[in-house]
């Protein structure tokens, strides 16, 4: 199979916003503060290249290509999680059960990984890339209710970190749209605007945290009053 | 169905998202006093009206581009839309949303005008960087 110059030009876009954050962060010299944002993204990067590697070595139907995609999604679905873990760290730092809720996180992360694994031999599948598979999908619900309950907390705690609060709508906003996209190719899978979009959304994301860390410093404060929507 | 469900959950949340977005990019220009210049050339005072969002951002293409602004100037501008029309459908059955529109429109009139402050004054340290050499 053959890359359309849409689809390659929206994946090299992609892996160039990914590296431009990174290069933003050394620059702005925040790589350590925001360690797992930058880690996130640099495994972004690395799976960009291992699957464009198989993709033009093996073809897009080989198993080679299969492993690897679902591979590589899987381990950056899970630093996803570990990024978000983070950024609830950040939130509650203060706070005295913060120990408590990495505790709870990870019991989460080996919970949604057990069910996935359940699954998977329930359906008499053998544990290869079904259950990466499985595990990104299930991750990925437990993405958007987690960043959905720590944009709860940013409103209630009063958070006023102008960069936190931005890179927490930045991800909610994300984990939305590619829910979204994934429910629209159910429903409507006749539009082949979707093949498209999902890679394109996927690119938000970097751009957004890229803005995040170029406009505002670690000292920027926001009124939490101003962040809440009432009609 | 199930899929039509988490479809119909997603925007909701997409939506939510967005608008807290803006917001928040919003609400760290809205502490920026605007220079006298950018007040004659607007017209805005103290506070801004929903009505000199379209002329700020006909100023604001005479002005040189700063990149770190354009993806927020973008996200606002989709915003300024979005409540454009959904005054004009959603304000008959819930009157408490126009007013509501009215000022969210005037605070994105407000960040344009703060953009464009920040733009003139880029155009201003450029030009005396270039007098100085």
């Amino acid at each position: 199979m053959h890359l359309g110059s849409a689809e390659l030009l929206i994946w090299c876009l992609g892996t160039a916003l990914e590296l431009a954050f990174v290069v933003c962060s050394i620059a702005r010299r925040s790589f350590f503060t925001y360690f797992f944002l930058n880690l996130y993204m640099l495994l972004s990067v690395l799976a960009d290249v291992a699957r464009w590697m198989m993709l033009a070595k093996f073809g897009f139907k080989s198993d080679a290509y299969m492993y690897t995609y679902y591979y590589t999604d899987a381990l950056l679905t899970v630093v996803l999680y570990v990024l978000l873990i983070s950024l609830y760290s950040r939130v509650f730092g203060e706070l005295r059960f913060a120990k408590h809720m990495r505790l709870a996180a990870v019991v989460l992360l080996l919970g949604t990984a057990g069910f996935s694994c359940a699954v998977v031999v329930q359906q008499g599948n053998r544990l290869s890339h079904f259950f990466a598979y499985e595990l990104s999908q299930n991750l990925y619900f437990v993405g958007i209710i987690l960043t959905y309950l720590l944009w709860g907390a940013v409103l209630k705690l009063r958070e006023t970190r102008t960069r936190l609060v931005q890179m927490v709508l930045s991800l909610g906003l994300y984990f939305s749209v590619y829910a979204a996209s994934y429910a629209l190719v159910n429903v409507a899978p006749e539009v082949t605007v979707v093949k498209y979009a999902s890679p394109l959304l996927g690119c938000l994301l970097p751009l957004a945290w890229c803005v995040t860390i170029l406009r505002y410093s670690e000292d920027s404060r926001l009124a939490p009053a101003q962040l809440v929507a009432v009609p | 169905m199930m899929a039509a469900i988490i479809l119909v959950v997603s925007l909701v949340t997409m939506m939510m998202f967005f608008v807290s977005y803006c917001r928040s990019l919003m609400a760290s220009s809205a502490s920026h006093a605007l220079s006298e210049e950018v007040r004659d050339v607007t017209g805005i005072q103290s506070r801004a009206s929903s009505r000199d969002f379209t002329r700020v951002m006909q100023l604001l293409q005479l002005c040189p581009d700063r990149p770190s602004d354009r993806m927020g100037l973008q996200a606002v501008q989709l915003y300024y839309s979005f409540l454009s029309a959904a005054q004009s459908s959603i304000s008959r059955i819930a009157p408490s949303f126009a007013s509501w529109s009215e000022t969210e429109r005037a605070s994105c009139a407000y960040f344009v005008a703060v953009v464009l402050d920040k733009r003139i004054s880029l155009s201003r340290e450029m030009l005396a960087q270039q007098a100085e050499s």
